[in-house]
């Protein structure tokens, strides 16, 4: 076989000029780069690799929707070079890679901003703290009525809009709100679908959900965004406040990882170069949030170097929940 | 009859009948014809010729299906090409060949609560048994065993991936029990006089089932055909398991290439934030439902071909 060529002569074209050493004249890109993974992630890679497509027409490009757990299930098998993730790779899935041989580079791409919203005939509630949403939401939390948050509010039960328990929305909701091993409310409205729950809000007055950004972005004017005040004044969801990271704990990261050896393929190398490029302009674009300018700086680098493995876990391999900007900084 | 009842209390009971009858009839007609309306409504103004030929965009008004609807037809046609004799071929056997033993109880048996089997649980054997082959040809795809130049149309390689091959095959293992039950169903019903009569006039069993038996069939073979193709074409799940290819920039070219299909690119569109998602997201029910129709267009004309009158 010809691959350890191939690599070898790779290796040696990226050491000394990096990705850029492509030129005009270089033949086209041949070959296939598989892609699978989260259905959130999805509209960003679908994006860069219509991109990608226009200009290397001979690269098949395919992205599949297994889900972040079904993706990464198969780039721990070595099944596909690039995983869509909407939260950071687990401690068994990294064990797994480990097992089957695969080394990875974790690349962060975008914010995803959790928004909660309620109805706009809602006047009281403008703004929540962390500790009242999980006493809306927590299976132990106390508040069945809006009055139980700020007895000035009225006194009607609320309505509790959820996304799906499968989804990496309500997971990462669920760590930032009560921990790992809490527990939500049983007795909510749950929807796999978030446009069912944007309407669910944008119908009941005294209800309240929480999605993506985009959902909320799209929706203006049939909802109205809860601030989180943490303390330090309340923090409205836009997107200046999800991307310098002070609309926290709600900001969510999400994950392309590659797989290192599928990155000495020069199609997936210039792929993910090229998704480094655009990831800015056309992150917004699809309705999420970019990173700030210095953490795409420092991902860029990691991807320099293939740094492998996550930032997400301890030296001991324990995964932790830091906030991007710590983990990247 | 224990009470006597009067000639009127008769009547009305049969008015009442008749009324709950077309009241039944009436809502499932008029639930059929508020969401064909709706979806008509939705997406007929984005349905075109370059919707058709597109492939999928983050511009909602350039975004095409040309990939998911060529892939929902060449893995519905491998799934139809294959279930059909199989199927078909199960049933004769079982009904007209096999004798009655505790063998052929324990196959009956097993057919009926494949039935039953949710369809996700098919993608699971189709991933185990197609796509990956059990994991003894190796797991990677570049270690595949491979015959012919993979942009031919003869390209064939082994184990075959998330193909259209093994998506086809995968589905074909969802509706195989149903083509089977079905065709079982129709043979029965064919009387038992016609077959005492072919072999008392010196035919084979062959010749019975060929010449007589099936053509008697037909229609309730392809009743069930039409049933279990229609079911192959909505299904997703077990294609979220193989593979849940979502975005391809070529339509499949051999049995071995990588597919999307129309339900997966609707139910992805349904669930954007973008209202404009939505819009296309309805043409493509339009074309699907279109797919749906030719499909069962040919089992209806295959139907017409093969039915011979019973005299």
């Amino acid at each position: 076989m010809n691959t350890l060529s191939l690599i070898a002569s790779l290796t040696l074209l990226a050491t000394s000029s990096g990705v850029h050493a492509r030129t005009q004249d270089a033949a086209p890109l041949k070959g296939a780069i598989k892609i699978d993974g989260s259905s959130t992630v999805y509209p960003i890679t679908e994006a860069v690799a219509e991109e990608f497509n226009k200009s290397e027409k001979k690269v098949r490009v395919t992205v599949g929707i297994s889900g972040t757990g079904g993706g990464f299930k198969r780039f721990c098998a070595g099944e596909v070079d690039i995983a869509d993730a909407s939260r950071p790779i687990k401690k068994a899935e990294a064990e797994a890679a480990a097992k089957s041989g695969v080394e990875f580079v974790e690349l962060p791409i975008a914010y995803d901003g959790l928004t909660i919203v309620v109805h706009p005939k809602n006047t009281w509630c403008s703004s929540l703290t962390l500790a009242d949403v999980k006493k809306i939401y927590s299976a132990s939390g106390t508040a069945k009525l809006w009055k139980d948050i700020n007895p000035t509010w009225p006194a009607v039960a609320i309505k509790v809009y959820s996304p799906g328990t499968d989804s990496g929305t309500f997971d990462y909701f669920k760590e930032v709100t009560v921990g790992k091993d809490g527990a939500i409310r049983s007795d909510i409205s749950v929807s796999e679908d978030d446009n069912v729950l944007v309407r669910g809000v944008a119908g009941d007055e005294n209800s309240i959900g929480f999605f993506g950004c985009a959902y909320y972005f799209e929706n203006k004017e049939q909802l109205k965004a809860v601030g989180i005040d943490n303390g330090k004044g309340v923090i409205m969801p836009t997107v200046d406040t999800i991307e310098n990271g002070s609309y926290t704990p709600f900001s969510r990261p999400l994950f392309i990882y590659i797989n290192k050896a599928s990155a000495a393929r020069p199609e997936v190398e210039a792929f993910v170069a090229f998704y480094l490029a655009h990831a800015t302009e056309l992150v917004n674009e699809v309705g999420y949030v970019k990173l700030p300018a210095a953490i795409y700086a420092k991902v860029a680098n990691n991807w320099k170097l293939r740094r492998i493995g996550t930032q997400f876990t301890t030296a001991a391999g324990d995964a932790v929940t830091t906030p991007l900007a710590q983990a990247y900084e | 009859m224990s009470t006597p009842r009067s000639a009127s209390q008769r009547v009305l009971s049969n008015r009442v009948f008749l009324w709950l009858c077309l009241c039944a009839i009436n809502i499932a007609v008029v639930v059929l014809a508020v969401l064909l309306i709706s979806i008509v409504w939705q997406g007929w103004g984005t349905l075109s010729w370059q919707f058709l030929g597109n492939f999928a965009s983050r511009k909602p008004s350039e975004a095409g299906i040309a990939a998911s609807l060529w892939g929902s037809v060449w893995v519905c046609t491998i799934c139809g090409v294959v279930a059909l004799p199989l199927g078909i071929g199960t049933a004769v056997f079982l009904e007209e060949f096999a004798k009655k033993s505790r063998f052929t109880r324990i196959v009956q048996t097993n057919i009926m609560n494949l039935a039953g089997v949710p369809s996700i649980v098919y993608g699971i054997l189709g991933l185990t048994a197609f796509a990956r082959m059990f994991g003894v040809l190796g797991t990677n795809a570049d270690d595949a065993l491979s015959w012919g130049d993979s942009e031919s149309l003869w390209y064939v390689r082994l184990p075959f991936g998330s193909s259209v091959l093994a998506g086809g095959l995968t589905l074909m293992l969802v509706i195989l029990p149903v083509v089977i039950i079905s065709t079982q169903e129709a043979l029965r019903s064919v009387p038992g006089s016609l077959r005492a009569g072919a072999m008392a006039l010196g035919a084979t069993r062959w010749q019975t089932v060929w010449g007589i038996t099936l053509p008697a069939a037909i229609p309730g073979i392809m009743t069930g055909a039409i049933l279990s193709m229609s079911r192959a074409i909505g299904e997703s799940a077990p294609l979220l398991v193989l593979g849940g290819i979502l975005l391809v920039f070529n339509t499949p070219q051999n049995l071995m290439s990588d597919f999307a299909i129309l339900p997966l690119q609707i139910y992805n569109w349904a669930g954007r934030p973008q209202p404009a998602f939505h819009e296309i997201a309805a043409s493509a029910i339009m074309v699907q439902l279109v797919v749906l129709l030719a499909f069962n267009g040919v089992a209806v004309l295959i139907r017409q071909k093969l039915q011979k009158p019973l005299q």
